[in-house]
This record gives C-alpha cells, sequence and structure tokens, in this order.
C-alpha cells in the first residue's frame, strides 16, 4: 500500500491528461493510471517524446498496434435486453487503449458545440422513448475553458467561416490546413445548394506549435498516431504536468475498482503487468477511462446508483459516398479539412418529416467531407483474381471516391447501457464491460431525410452514382450486410454513461463532474455529456476537465 | 528459407496468391512476394523480436532512417494474444479463456490440403475452381494477400513497392509528407 500522491488519476487520454496538467500547475502532485502501453512520450527527464508511431497501415489497421487487443481486452455487444447472449466478443467501439487514449488515433476534429445543444429539453422537448434533457451548464459557462481547450491542444481553425457557430471570446490559435483537393470539390458543390462549409477545427498543427511542428499532410492521420507529433493528442498536456516533476504517469496498470470506506474513495486497487495487485491511496480520484470503461470501473467498485451506465450515447453516422470523375487523392492531406454544420439545426421540413413519423422533431449532426482509407482497406473491398488489379488502377472506392459523413445526434434511452458482462472475462480476469444499444427511431428517420439531401450535394459535385450506408447499418441497406457486427455502431464518439445533472436521483455526477455518491470522485471524459450533439466530443470533454478539475483544487 | 512452410507448401501459396492477385502488364503478389508476407505472419515468432509490429518513425524511403526494419518487442500478454492468434489455442488453458481459437497456421494447413499438392502443376482455371471452392480459406488468403501487397515491405511483402508503384500510392511518406499544392491541387 502506498501514499505518494495528493490524487489519482484513471485514464491518460484528452481527459485525464488534462486534469493532470491542471492539477500538478496547482501545486497537486498526481498519479496517472494507464492500462496500456506507453509510446507517447519518454516518462524520465527529460521527457522526449517517442518515436514509435509511423506511416504503417498494417501496424494500425490489422495488427491492434495501439491496443486494446480485442483477444486480451475483449467487450461484448448485443442489440437488447431481451438477448441473453452476446452477438459479438472482441472490438466494440474500441478507443486506444495507450498512454494518450482515444486523442492519439483520433484526426482531430475538435469542434465547440453550440449554445443550443446545453438546451435541448427546453427547445426542442421530450421525445417518447428517450431521456431528453437540459445540461446542468450553459455555453456561456464553458467558453472561457473551450477558449482555453483550444490553446492547450493547439487547434486551427477559421472564426468567421461557420454561420452555425457558437459565439466566441477569440480566434483559433492557428489558420486551418491546407484544404484537401476531393473536399475542394464538395464544398463547392454544397455552396452552390445553399449549404455553409468551412474549414474544420483541427488538432493538427498548422504551424509549428508549442514545440511541436506543423503537419506535413502524410496522409496517415485518423486511426494512425502521428509519427512528427504534429496532431494535438494528449502530449502537450502529460509533457507539462511531467516537466512539474510532480505527476508520474504508470503504464501497464490497470486500476481494478475504486477502494471505498464511508461515503469516500480513499484510493485504488490496481494490477501491474504481471497480475500483482497493489493499493494506492490519495485524497480524491479523477475517473477519465471513456465512457465504456469509465461505468465498468464505478460498477466493479461496487457503486449502485442506478443510473451509472445508462443512456450510453454514439453517434449515428449517416455516411453518404459518390463516385467522382477526378482522382481525389483523399491520401495527401488530414482526414477531413472540412465540415458543414446545416443539419444540426432543424428545418421546417425536417418538422413535417418527423411529424410523419410520429416523432416531434429530428435533428441531424456535422457532416464532415472526407474520403475513404488506404490501400488495404481499398483492395479487400474487390474480389480477387483477373478483376482485382485493374479495380486497384481504376480506384473507385479510393482515389474517385468522395464521401460525407454525418455524425447524427444519437438520444438517451435508458436501456440503451454499459453493464459488467456475466460470463466474459479479460485476460486478467475481471468482467468487462457489456454494451446493450440499439438507435432510437429518431436517428433512423433523421438520417434518410439528411442522407438524400447529401446525396444531392454529391450529385451536384458531378458524382456518377451516390449510396448511402449508416453505422449502426439498417436492415435493407444497399450492401445487404446482415452480419451481427454491422449492428454495432463505428463510431468511436461514445459518450453519456455518468451523465451529470443537479438530481442526485436523475444523474450520476454532479455539474462539477464529481459522483454524487463519492464526492471526492472527479469524472473526466464524456461519460458526462447528458446529450450526445452532433459534434466530436474531445473539444467538450476537454473543456469540462479543465473547469471541474480546478473547481475540484476547491 | 522459409520460416514456417516447407518449400512444397510454400510454392502452393506462392501459385495460390499469384490466382487471387495476378499478374498482369504489371506485377502481381509473385513479383511482390506476398507469399514472404504471409510466411512472415505464419512464422513471426520464428525470430525475436517478432514480426509483428514494424517499428517507427520513418522507413528511410523518404528521408530519415529506416526504423520500420526495427521490430517491436512484445509484452508477454501480447505474446499470448499473438501466439494464440497465430498458433492457435491448442488445448493451452490460458489461450481458452475466450473459447478454442483456431489459429491461422491451422487455417494454412487445412487451406493447404483442399488446394492439393498438385495445385502447381494445374492450369489457371482449375487452381481457380480449387480456390472457390475452399472459400473460407480463400478469403484469409486474399486479406493477407491485399496486406502483403499493399502494406509496408519490412513485413516480407511488396518487394520493390511494386504493389505501391502499380496503383500510383507513395506509401509511407514521412518525413516528407505532402506540400500544401500537392493536397489542394488536381
Amino acid at each position: 500500500m502506498s501514499r505518494d500522491f495528493d490524487v489519482i488519476i484513471v485514464g491518460s487520454g484528452p481527459g485525464g491528461s488534462t486534469a493532470a496538467d491542471v492539477l500538478t500547475a496547482a501545486g497537486r502532485s498526481v498519479v496517472v493510471f494507464e492500462r496500456g502501453r506507453n509510446r507517447l512520450i519518454e516518462l524520465e527527464p527529460p521527457f522526449n517524446l517517442i518515436t514509435d508511431y509511423s506511416n504503417d497501415e498494417i501496424k494500425f489497421m490489422n495488427r491492434h498496434f495501439l491496443g486494446p487487443d480485442p483477444w486480451l481486452d475483449p467487450r461484448t455487444f448485443r442489440p437488447s435486453a431481451e438477448v441473453r447472449d452476446p452477438i459479438h466478443v472482441g472490438d466494440v467501439n474500441n478507443l486506444p487503449a495507450t498512454v494518450g487514449g482515444g486523442g492519439v488515433h483520433a484526426d482531430g476534429k475538435l469542434p465547440r458545440f453550440r449554445e443550443d445543444d446545453f438546451r435541448l429539453h427546453s427547445l426542442l422537448g421530450p421525445v417518447d422513448g428517450a431521456d431528453i434533457v437540459d445540461w446542468p451548464i450553459g455555453y456561456d459557462e464553458l467558453e472561457p475553458f473551450y477558449a482555453e481547450a483550444e490553446r492547450l491542444v493547439g487547434v486551427a481553425g477559421q472564426a468567421d467561416a461557420n454561420p452555425f457557430a457558437a459565439a466566441r471570446s477569440g480566434p483559433y490559435p492557428m489558420p486551418p490546413g491546407a484544404p484537401m483537393y476531393g473536399s475542394l470539390l464538395t464544398v463547392a458543390a454544397a455552396e452552390r445548394l445553399g449549404y455553409h462549409p468551412y474549414p474544420g477545427p483541427t488538432g493538427a498543427n498548422s504551424i509549428p506549435y508549442d514545440g511541436r511542428p506543423a503537419c506535413n499532410n502524410c496522409g496517415f492521420c485518423a486511426f494512425f498516431g502521428c509519427p512528427i507529433h504534429a496532431k494535438g493528442d494528449p502530449v502537450a498536456p502529460l509533457r507539462r504536468a511531467l516537466l512539474t516533476r510532480r505527476a508520474e504517469v504508470r503504464p501497464d496498470s490497470f486500476v481494478t475498482r475504486l477502494l471505498v470506506r464511508n461515503g469516500r474513495a480513499i484510493g485504488v486497487e490496481w494490477q501491474d503487468a504481471g497480475g500483482e495487485l497493489h493499493e494506492e491511496l490519495a485524497d480524491q480520484v479523477v475517473v477519465a477511462c471513456g465512457a465504456m470503461e469509465t461505468p465498468r470501473l464505478l460498477l466493479a467498485s461496487g457503486l449502485e446508483h442506478p443510473q451509472i451506465g445508462r443512456n450510453l450515447m454514439f453517434h449515428f453516422q449517416t455516411i453518404s459516398l459518390g463516385r467522382l470523375a477526378q482522382r481525389t487523392h483523399y491520401h495527401k492531406g488530414r482526414s477531413v479539412s472540412h465540415l458543414h454544420d446545416d443539419h444540426i439545426v432543424p428545418d421546417p421540413e425536417s418538422f413535417k418529416v418527423a411529424a410523419d413519423a410520429g416523432l416531434p422533431w429530428v435533428k441531424g449532426g456535422m457532416v464532415e467531407h472526407c474520403g475513404p482509407g488506404h490501400p488495404i482497406l481499398e483492395a479487400s473491398t474487390y474480389p480477387w483474381g483477373a478483376e482485382h488489379k485493374a479495380k486497384m488502377r481504376e480506384s473507385p472506392f479510393r482515389d474517385h471516391l468522395v464521401a460525407f459523413t454525418m455524425q447524427g445526434e444519437d438520444l438517451p434511452q435508458p436501456t440503451n447501457r454499459i453493464d459488467l458482462d456475466p460470463a466474459v472475462r479479460d485476460v486478467r480476469g475481471h468482467a468487462v464491460a457489456r454494451t446493450t444499444y440499439q438507435p432510437h427511431r429518431h436517428e433512423v428517420v433523421a438520417s434518410q431525410y439528411h442522407g438524400a439531401k447529401l446525396e444531392a450535394i454529391l450529385a451536384e459535385a458531378g458524382a456518377e452514382w451516390t449510396t448511402t450506408v449508416t453505422s449502426p447499418m439498417l436492415d435493407g441497406n444497399p450492401f445487404g450486410i446482415t452480419s451481427p457486427a454491422a449492428k454495432i455502431p463505428a463510431s468511436k464518439h461514445v459518450m453519456g454513461t455518468a451523465r451529470m445533472g443537479d438530481d442526485p436521483a436523475t444523474s450520476v455526477c454532479d455539474r462539477w463532474g464529481k459522483l454524487h455518491d463519492l464526492p471526492n470522485v472527479l469524472v473526466a471524459d464524456s461519460s458526462l455529456f447528458p446529450t450526445s450533439t452532433g459534434y466530436g466530443p474531445t473539444l467538450t470533454l476537454v473543456a469540462l476537465a479543465i473547469r471541474n478539475a480546478r473547481a475540484l483544487l476547491g | 528459407m522459409a520460416r514456417f512452410f516447407s518449400d512444397s507448401e510454400y510454392a502452393v501459396i506462392d501459385a495460390a496468391c499469384a490466382r487471387v492477385i495476378p499478374t498482369d502488364e504489371q506485377p502481381g503478389a509473385r513479383e511482390a512476394r506476398v507469399v514472404d508476407y504471409i510466411d512472415g505472419l505464419l512464422g513471426a515468432f520464428a525470430t525475436d523480436p517478432p514480426l509483428i509490429w514494424a517499428g517507427g518513425p520513418f522507413s528511410g524511403r523518404f528521408g530519415g532512417a529506416n526504423g520500420f526494419a526495427s521490430f517491436h518487442r512484445l509484452t508477454p500478454l501480447e505474446e499470448l494474444a499473438w501466439r494464440t492468434r497465430i498458433e492457435g489455442s491448442l488445448g493451452i488453458p490460458e489461450r481458452e479463456r475466450l473459447g478454442h481459437v483456431q489459429g491461422l497456421q491451422d487455417i494454412y494447413r487445412d487451406g493447404l490440403g483442399a488446394l492439393g499438392t498438385d495445385f502447381t502443376s494445374l492450369p489457371p482455371d482449375e487452381q481457380d475452381e480449387r480456390l472457390r471452392a475452399a472459400e473460407s480459406f480463400t478469403a484469409v488468403l486474399y486479406a493477407h494477400s491485399c496486406q502483403g501487397m499493399y502494406g509496408a515491405p519490412e513485413y516480407g511483402g511488396n518487394q520493390g513497392l511494386v504493389g505501391w508503384e502499380n496503383i500510383g500510392f507513395a506509401g509511407d511518406v514521412q518525413p516528407r509528407g505532402y506540400s500544401d499544392e500537392e493536397v489542394s491541387q488536381p
């Protein structure tokens, strides 16, 4: 048993790393537990950046280099509580298990939410089968922390480019990076049809920033670690925390449970790489394991709040594809250079569509102007044999394809949840997270409505053919895919399993991110989100982590 | 000298790869030595460190030293996962936590049985017939052939970078990257 630090932080992703930076800057000592390996930054002075990341499709896309290995650390999935046995055991929305967490593999789209997103219940009202609520805080309260988060991570963007954007107190720290050719084609088409595309706020340096170089457009961004550390992954806050000499990062160390005495956490039990159990004690604990592993840890610790794990949300992805005559060369540049937000604000037509479907309203999400992946992935979509080479040269699915991905708002449903799987254990012997999830009809109707609009933009851009698929896939999808795994959302935006609110009966955490039931435990990830919005969650969870870690200081 | 296959098995897999990604006016799986990629995966643990994860950050093809050539060491748990995946669970309790795992080596042994020892002497259309009949094995072979054709050459395939050259893909361009003009222009 040791008691060497003021605060224990569980998880080294964007939330935990940000908390480490804030707490060490204020003089606290912290230990950051990370279940995965460290490939980000050397943990001894002078804290050099590690060079394990590379432009290697095999290592990152086929061989789980960033972890978790789905055989060592599986999760399980079932579409509803009526289904007793999981339909899938393995990778369920896995985010990297490595120092830096989800920040390492993300391509760094870092939008703020809109003012309206914090007041969904007040503005649009309830929906049957969903538990729609307002956030306990408003945009104005979070704005200064958004600004700070953008400087901390390093966000490139253009402040006046998006008419739907929330009010800002200042410019982005960096100008946007180079626009991608394929996106310039879809941006022009979207503008002709009255949409408002803009350079997406991106956590990839457009100029040298914070001691790290500008992005050189290598094209291996989403799902890859950045070989030159130009990406706004958590290396910046972790390095600052380490440089105070008040932080220790402990990789390959799995926290099994919180130790609870008399209504407070007194520390954690953790397991080292060899499987040996230890106890670490501290005054406060920050839980930042992501919206699947955080409820798993809370439940494994014996916490009994009935809302833990509930209202699990993803983004319902509507992916519209079109084939252009031009070579789009999406392998050059960031994964995404442009977004448009027009589908986030319900328009009059959408209310008619909703009414026809028996819904009060439907809402979409931000749309990413993007292209598909790398050659191995492309090759696997073509048949083997004589056709293979001709297809690869012509490249209809890589070098002529443009894609829109709409990150549609996923309504919170109490029945969509994480709990502990009754049978499946990880390699260390602990119950794994079980997902029970199916989309609400809202997401399906919104997807059909907006998907048609997205295909119209692709046609305007000159697409020879267009089609739309969703994730999770629906029955009757254009590719005829019926496999169980297709029911699992591909979105890595996982939210909502320890929602914050003012009423301890209906929320897990208070408005400062602290557990109602254990007030010296802070949750610092997207588990806190009461609703999913239609925007990527990372910048908001970092802004909340700054605000809430500062409040934790007292 | 192969890591996993016998000489005759190596010849059969080489011939099978040449059917799934054929040689035409451009090189195919045979010229790319896709069979060496597959042999490298099945025999990954014949060397230390194993051929699982190539190093970083650069390959040297666009500057810097070749870090890809130095493969990463695995932790004991990572080795357990990859040995289970490649060798199978083989009745070993710690490998059967999630149930029996058929290893890739076993899948290839079965596949070789289905293709037959006479595979290399068959005419192409009869080879294709055998591959179609062994549908689930051929799906695995094709997935690995795509990796061996279009992955980094340090894993054994894509020799002479012919996979990338065929499709006009530069591959791992760090630390050069692409200029802003290359990103934004046609």
